[in-house]
């Protein structure tokens, strides 16, 4: 297992091999099973992902009643003619709403690191497989990159709002993602990890609010800035740009940021939006 | 954590915590019980308590015990399905002191007459962890094969158990060992990385001493109830 993204690009070119087969290489390891395996497993978790993409009902309503239907409201906008964030980012919008409210009505989905922050990855893979003529190859190769990130992520610091704030789950979906999106636009290594570091560098310092704590409000649309960050961040590397603050410290300072947030601040339902007068009223009415 | 405790689980949502985690805690409940669960008394602590009824946590719990796994599409209807399966189901709200804020207790009442009382939490990520097993600390995961001895407090238990399987070259990943008192009621929990044969644990059931062994094996189908 990998403690830093460092180790996986220096590990790359020792071995003059892709990102993703070191992590696929590493987890056939872990895991004492074979790489085919492994890849197969992933190939399994991709075809999860766009069922769960497929399956959105925009009819459903979730517990409290706050989130349903707004997915396919960003779908029909977005085909109703030329808009400001163009098509492919449109798609992006709506696909991350969309995966976030099945969540919330309690559809099949895929925890991407986790269940609040499922809307990321599918938010960029779904389009992105449609506009590469569904090329399901490339796309299982960038959830490897994706994969990987998350893991160095979650060891260095943690991808659990409890433990980190939103930022641990949302910001590590989005560095994921960014990452994912640089490999699939054919970005080397290190691109990879500075789009990642970008991405998470962003929405640093981000809290975990969910009013009357359900993974409703604002979880949802947050999946939507955590997947057009990655969009820009991906951009940015790709453009050449590099995250002043080295990768691996930027996972360490999200760490420290965590440690240091308030507890009313981590998916505890007591701060931010959840202590509004709006949230208190939510409280209320769903608890009782 | 491997990459695919980070891509992954596929799961019905909303929560990692308190639906994925909490179906899999009805469900290993349900193996360690050995038996059809026919009733069942749930009591939830903290955050459980608090914010279980909109994540699901009550109807994933009961489509665990049923045997629905965390990416089943009818947990949302677990309740119909009890209902058909006659399993009789009741809540209530329990505070457990120092206990981790998603937990759960489970009374439990098998169709053969069995019993059994589990506390467990939900860890995040749809880990679990088992607490105790009729009010004994026993804290297993249930994520490798997991071998539970009951015995008197006496010599030679923990030899019989480790050598049996040094016999069968089962490798023990992990072993803890608890006790109600000196010389009474003692509780031995292996986690191992191979699985045990079924005829070593029936053979550990007949020694002197042995009160009661419970093996639970998630990668194995369900298949029968060792007794």
């Amino acid at each position: 297992m990998f403690h830093s993204l460092e180790e996986i690009v220096n590990q790359c070119e020792k071995e003059n091999k892709e990102f993703w087969e070191i992590v696929m290489e590493d987890d056939a390891r872990e895991r004492s099973v074979e790489a085919a395996s492994s890849y197969a497993k992933m190939m399994d978790t991709w075809d999860a992902m766009l069922l769960a993409a497929a399956n959105y009902d925009n009819k459903l309503k979730s517990a409290s009643g706050l989130v349903g239907g707004d997915g396919y409201k960003m779908e029909q906008y977005i085909a109703g003619g030329e808009r400001l964030c163009g098509e492919f980012l449109g798609q992006v919008i709506a696909g991350a709403l969309q995966m976030g409210e099945s969540n919330a009505c309690m559809k099949r989905i895929v925890a991407a690191p986790t269940a609040g922050a499922c809307g990321v990855m599918p938010a960029i893979l779904v389009p992105y497989f449609k506009r590469i003529g569904k090329d399901s190859d490339r796309i299982v190769r960038s959830m490897y990159v994706a994969a990987g990130i998350g893991q160095v992520i979650a060891d260095r610091a943690s991808i659990s709002g409890a433990q980190g704030g939103c930022q641990a789950e949302i910001g590590s979906a989005s560095a994921m993602a960014a990452g994912a999106l640089v490999y699939l636009e054919g970005g080397n290594e290190t691109q990879i990890v500075h789009a990642a570091a970008m991405a998470l560098k962003n929405l640093l310092g981000l809290v975990c609010d969910p009013v009357a704590g359900l993974v409703e409000v604002p979880c949802v649309k947050r999946n939507v800035i955590g997947a057009v960050n990655a969009v820009s961040s991906a951009e940015m590397a790709l453009a050449g740009i590099i995250s002043r603050v080295w990768p691996d410290q930027v996972i360490d300072a999200m760490k420290e940021v965590g440690d240091k947030m308030d507890v009313s601040l981590k998916e505890t339902g007591l701060g931010g939006l959840a202590a509004t007068a709006f949230g208190n009223e939510i409280k209320n009415l769903t608890i009782d | 954590m491997n990459i695919f405790d980070i891509l992954g689980p596929v799961m019905v949502g909303p929560s990692s915590s308190h639906t994925a985690g909490a179906v899999r805690i009805g469900y290993v409940a349900r193996r360690l019980l050995q038996d059809v669960p026919c009733k069942v008394s749930i009591y939830f602590h903290g955050s459980f308590a608090t914010t279980g009824v909109g994540h699901g946590t009550d109807r994933a719990v009961i489509a665990g015990l049923l045997g629905m796994q965390p990416d089943d599409i009818r947990i949302p209807d677990s309740f119909n399905y009890a209902k058909r399966a006659g399993l009789q189901f009741d809540f209530g709200q329990r505070e457990i002191r120092d206990a981790h804020p998603n937990t759960v207790i489970l009374d439990l009442e098998g169709k053969n007459g069995r019993k059994l009382k589990v506390q467990a939490s939900s860890l995040g990520g749809g880990r679990i962890m088992i607490n105790q097993l009729d009010g004994i600390d026993v804290n297993f995961t249930a994520e490798k094969p997991t071998l539970i001895v009951h015995n008197l407090d006496q010599p030679g238990h923990v030899a019989e158990v480790t050598s049996m399987l040094s016999h069968k070259c089962v490798n023990i990943a992990t072993m803890q060992l608890y006790r109600d008192k000196r010389g009474g009621y003692a509780v031995m929990v292996l986690e191992t990385d191979q699985e045990v044969p079924v005829e070593s644990i029936r053979w550990l059931e007949h020694l002197e001493g042995i009160i009661k062994v419970t093996y639970i094996n998630l990668d194995e189908e369900e298949l029968c109830f060792i007794h």
